[in-house]
Order: structure tokens, then C-alpha cells, then sequence
């Protein structure tokens, strides 16, 4: 398969599960107004998996679809960072693994609207604007809760510990990302480390959060050699009529 | 719109005689269709009334989140789950319409919610009433929908200027709820016979509970009469019921899927069909408590708010050291 393909599906796949993810609190909201909000992040994510798995079919070329590629793979084949599949956990938790995964998310997507790739730039273009509002929501509820009450603090920063060693993942480049970035069609990964830490590290002081120390990182999921047990149960919800009717047309 | 049996001031319509000028004078700009704002004098009846039925509605717009949230991560394709997110999102957008045009009367937010949670105050009963099969998402937008939007287009209309204006917002996306619901039905049913089958069943279970939307007949509705002549509410349940039948029949046929009454019969006389009753017992059981989801839904609401008082605490403290610490640098 091409290196477009390997790369739209590690796109599309971040944006699918972790849209799931949110999509999830429907109705369970702490408040009506992020009831709204993470319906919206939710609908923004399912919009732009649509676009990049609508991206990785076309470059397939076999006629499948983008259903087909959401709906009809296996654990083993999905290539999305496993932040993006750990459970949502508390309010606290889902917001700060949303500002960890915007953060990277609004880097990367500038450095996407470069590419030599049209189709990736287009897509690029029209994501950068949802993700951009993303990164300011989650940013400012991050530090709305780390700066908040003695309890919100605790819940926040048992949050960044709990996620922190998932977020090296998003920065380490593998065989596909160097042959992505030796085509023109994305940057180099590790690049974009350093900006991310330096916005990171201005969000947490504001949040009054501390960064653990540890730089280390899980790593499997953009390469789907060992993702976490909670894809599996993900997928037995989100491809179960799919996968009980077959060839039917919903 | 999602109100059922709201009560009113139980005193029955006043006559003119027995109007003070004030009252009269309010009731004269009624009906003129002169809408009432929020700073104008009014009835402290109509007031509480109109609390009671925005409230009811807005509650109902924030339940009726949970049946359709069901089958958000199961839905079928990208395209399902990314309509109906952004369907149940405008249901919240539509509470939160709501509940501000209830603040224009003088009551909170969380006042609202607190009766909410405790049960002092109403949803509609068809919340009460589970999602079971991914039909249901069609037959929820096609007949839930589409019974609110008998209620919810005139009362466009209303004498109350704040309600009338969210119900014209509300109204815009409710037909395309309505709209996307047929869409999944018309799928469903010309689809497999699995789907055919999940099409029929959903039809079985929400086509009598979707008639209890409209409230109980006209002759056990003791609070209609004040509501009307204030025109808080246009017409009356059973009108509208009979409404929705002659417009909801037809379109199951064309579905193929059969409509689970078998009194059913087009009546040439009267230009309407004839139909059976929903169990009224059944519905007043809902009402009271008693429906299959009903403690469901209120322990998932209830949940949703206790689970979230850290959140709510720790944004309000940010945004007072926020503020705090402004003063102190002017």
C-alpha cells in the first residue's frame, strides 16, 4: 500500500476513535454547554475521519469506502495513537487528553497545509479551523481546572500523570512517517516536539499542573503492533451492525 | 413541543366581568396577537404556567439526549453517527434556548434543573420508552419529531414573545430531525429483511407512545382551556392527534410497514382516519414514575450533574481568582 495510505489511515484513525471517545459523553455532561461542546468536537472529528479514511479508500483504489475502512477492520489494523483510545475517565481526563491530542493535532495540521499533496492540504485547510477552536476550548478548561478548586487541581493532575507517557507516541516517527516525510506529503514528527512541549509547558504553568519528568512513551498504536484492550471494545460497539448485517445499506 | 398535561391555574377561564382592568387589558393584547415581553405586566397564572410548560419542554429536550446518545457509538455508518451528533447536539442547543427564555420569567436555570433531578418537575413520557434497535433512531426523528413539530409550529405563534422566538429557531432544525428520521426509515425498509423486521418493530413500540405525546383527550385535559385562552397552547390534544394520524398513516404505507392498530380505518365523513386510543392507563403510569426507562433516565441525568459538581466548582473558582486577581491590578 502507499505511503499516502499509510499516513491517511493514521489520520483518519486518530480522529475516528478519539471521536468516538467524546461521542460517548453524549447527554452525560457536567453542564449543558459542554454537552454542546464535546457533541461538537465529537461531530468535527467523525467529519474529518470521513475526509482522511474517505482519502486512504481513494488511495486504495480497491472500492471500498470509508465505512468499509471504519467498519470493517480488526484491532490490528487500526493505526491511531493509543492516546486516542484510553478511556475517557472523568470529565478532567477527557479534557486534558483532548488539549494533549489538539495541541499535537494543531501543529501537525499547519505543517499539513504545506504539503505536496493536494488532497492532504485540502483536507488540511478545512480541519484547521475546527481545530483550532478545539485547542482553545480544551486549553482553557485545562486551566480553568488546574487553577481551580483543591479537588479540581488533584483530578487534573492525576489526569496529565495518568496520560502524559501516551503522548510520545504522537513525536516518534517510524518507517512510514520518514518515507510521508521524505515524499513532501507531512513533516518530520520529532520536529514538531518542540513547539508542542514549549505550549504544553505554558498551559500547564497556567493550570498550575506539573509535567512529569519521564519522557517516557507507550508506544503501538500508529503502527498497530500492540494497541491498549480497550480498542477491542470500542470496536464491538462501533462495527456491530456492520458486522451482525452484513451488506446491508444503512 | 414536549409538554404534556402542564397544569395551569385549575381555576378555569376567567370572564370579563370578573377580570381586574390589568387583567383585562392583558388579555385584550392577546388577542390582538400582541405578543407579551418579559417586562410587561402579566398574570402571575400565566406566568407559573408558562415556567411550568418552557420548563417541561426544555427538560425534555435534555432527556430526550439519552435514548438517542444509545445509539450514537453503535450508529451504522460515519454518516449516521455524524447526523445524529449533530441532532442530539441541537436538542441541548434547544434546552438551552429554552431554559434562557424561561430566566426572561424570573426562574434559573439550575432552579429548573433541581426540579428536574428531583422529580418536582415533568419530561415528555415517550423518553421513558427505550431505543432498541437502530430503527429506533429512525423512528424516533420521523414520529417523536415530527409529533413535537405539530406542537412546536403553532406555537410559533404563542402570546409569549421569548417562547415564540426560541420555537422559531427550534422549529428550522426540528423538520430536518424529522426529515433525516423518514431518510433512515425509508433505508430500513426497503432494505433486508433484518432491517425490515428492526423498521416494523420500532414502528410497534413508538406508535402509541408517540400518540400520547398530544396528552390526554380534550375531555380529561383540565388545564387546556386557561392555556388556550392564553395562547400558550394553540390547539387542542386531541386536534392535534388526529392531525398527526392523517399525515403519519400514509407515509407508513408508503414505507410498506404497517401501522399496529387494527381499528385503523380512513373515515370519508369526517376526512380523517379513525383510530384507536393509546392506553391511557399505561400513560398516566409513565407519568407517575412508572414507565420502563423512566428511573434510567432520571438516575443518568442525576449522575451526569453529581459527577460534574468538581467541574462546575472548579470552573466557577477559576473564574473568581480570574476576576480577583483583575480587580487588583485596576
Amino acid at each position: 500500500m502507499s505511503t499516502l495510505y499509510d499516513f491517511a489511515l493514521r489520520m483518519g484513525d486518530n480522529t475516528l476513535i478519539l471521536g468516538h471517545r467524546v461521542s460517548e459523553w453524549c447527554g452525560h455532561a457536567p453542564v449543558l454547554e459542554e454537552d454542546i461542546a464535546l457533541a461538537n468536537t465529537a461531530l468535527d472529528l467523525i467529519g474529518q475521519t470521513q475526509l482522511w479514511l474517505g482519502l486512504a479508500a481513494e488511495e486504495e483504489g480497491t472500492g471500498k469506502t470509508a465505512d468499509d475502512i471504519a467498519f470493517l477492520r480488526d484491532a490490528w489494523d487500526f493505526r491511531n495513537a493509543l492516546l486516542c483510545e484510553l478511556p475517557n475517565g472523568d470529565f478532567g481526563r477527557t479534557l486534558m487528553r483532548q488539549y494533549l491530542f489538539d495541541q499535537w493535532h494543531l501543529l501537525m495540521l499547519q505543517e499539513l497545509q504545506k504539503s505536496s499533496e493536494k488532497r492532504v492540504s485540502d483536507i488540511a485547510d478545512k480541519a484547521i479551523k475546527e481545530v483550532s477552536y478545539h485547542v482553545e476550548r480544551s486549553r482553557d478548561t485545562v486551566v480553568g481546572l488546574g487553577d481551580g478548586t483543591a479537588e479540581s487541581h488533584k483530578r487534573m493532575q492525576d489526569a496529565l500523570d495518568y496520560l502524559y507517557p501516551y503522548v510520545g507516541e504522537l513525536f516518534t516517527p517510524d518507517a512510514v512517517d520518514d518515507a510521508a516525510t521524505k515524499e513532501g506529503i507531512a513533516p518530520d514528527l520529532a520536529s514538531l516536539r518542540e513547539a508542542y512541549d514549549a505550549a504544553v509547558a505554558a498551559t500547564m504553568a497556567e493550570a498550575t499542573l506539573a509535567l512529569p519528568e519521564s519522557r517516557f512513551g507507550h508506544k503501538g498504536g500508529r503502527n498497530g503492533k500492540m494497541h491498549t484492550e480497550h480498542l477491542g471494545h470500542i470496536l464491538t460497539q462501533m462495527q456491530w451492525l456492520q458486522r451482525a448485517y452484513p451488506g446491508a445499506t444503512w | 413541543m414536549y409538554a404534556q398535561m402542564v397544569k395551569s391555574t385549575g381555576e378555569g377561564v376567567k370572564s370579563r366581568e370578573d377580570m381586574s382592568p390589568e387583567e383585562a387589558a392583558f388579555q385584550d393584547r392577546i388577542d390582538q396577537d400582541i405578543k407579551i415581553e418579559p417586562k410587561d405586566w402579566m398574570p402571575a397564572g400565566y406566568r407559573k404556567t408558562l415556567i411550568r410548560q418552557m420548563g417541561q419542554h426544555a427538560h425534555s429536550e435534555i432527556v430526550g439526549q439519552l435514548p438517542e446518545g444509545n445509539w450514537i457509538t453503535r450508529a451504522p455508518t460515519l454518516e449516521r453517527k455524524a447526523i445524529l451528533l449533530a441532532k442530539v447536539q441541537d436538542e441541548a442547543g434547544h434546552g438551552l434556548y429554552l431554559y434562557a427564555a424561561a430566566e426572561t420569567l424570573g426562574v434559573s436555570r439550575d432552579e429548573l434543573t433541581e426540579d428536574l433531578l428531583s422529580g418536582r418537575m415533568k419530561y415528555s413520557s415517550i423518553f421513558n420508552y427505550p431505543t432498541l434497535n437502530w430503527a429506533d433512531m429512525g423512528a424516533v426523528g420521523w414520529l417523536v419529531d415530527g409529533a413535537a413539530i405539530m406542537n412546536q409550529v403553532p406555537l410559533q405563534r404563542t402570546s409569549y414573545g421569548p417562547y415564540s422566538r426560541a420555537m422559531i429557531r427550534i422549529c428550522k432544525e426540528e423538520s430536518f430531525h424529522q426529515r433525516q428520521g423518514y431518510d433512515i426509515m425509508m433505508k430500513m425498509a426497503n432494505g433486508t429483511d433484518a432491517q425490515k423486521k428492526m423498521a416494523q418493530d420500532a414502528l410497534n413500540r413508538m406508535w402509541y407512545p408517540s400518540l400520547m405525546m398530544f396528552g390526554p383527550s380534550d375531555a380529561d385535559s383540565v388545564h387546556s382551556a386557561q392555556s388556550m385562552a392564553w395562547k400558550i397552547k394553540m390547539d387542542s390534544n386531541d386536534e392535534l392527534r388526529q392531525k398527526f394520524v392523517d399525515q403519519t398513516v400514509p407515509q407508513a404505507e408508503y414505507l410498506g410497514l404497517t401501522v399496529p392498530d387494527e381499528n385503523l380505518k380512513w373515515n370519508e365523513e369526517k376526512g380523517g382516519y379513525d383510530f384507536s386510543e393509546p392506553d391511557w392507563n399505561e400513560f398516566f403510569d409513565v407519568i407517575k414514575g412508572n414507565g420502563p426507562c423512566n428511573t434510567d433516565r432520571l438516575a443518568a441525568r442525576n449522575k451526569a450533574w453529581d459527577d460534574g459538581a468538581w467541574v462546575r466548582d472548579g470552573l466557577l473558582a477559576h473564574a473568581e481568582k480570574r476576576a480577583a486577581l483583575k480587580t487588583a491590578a485596576e
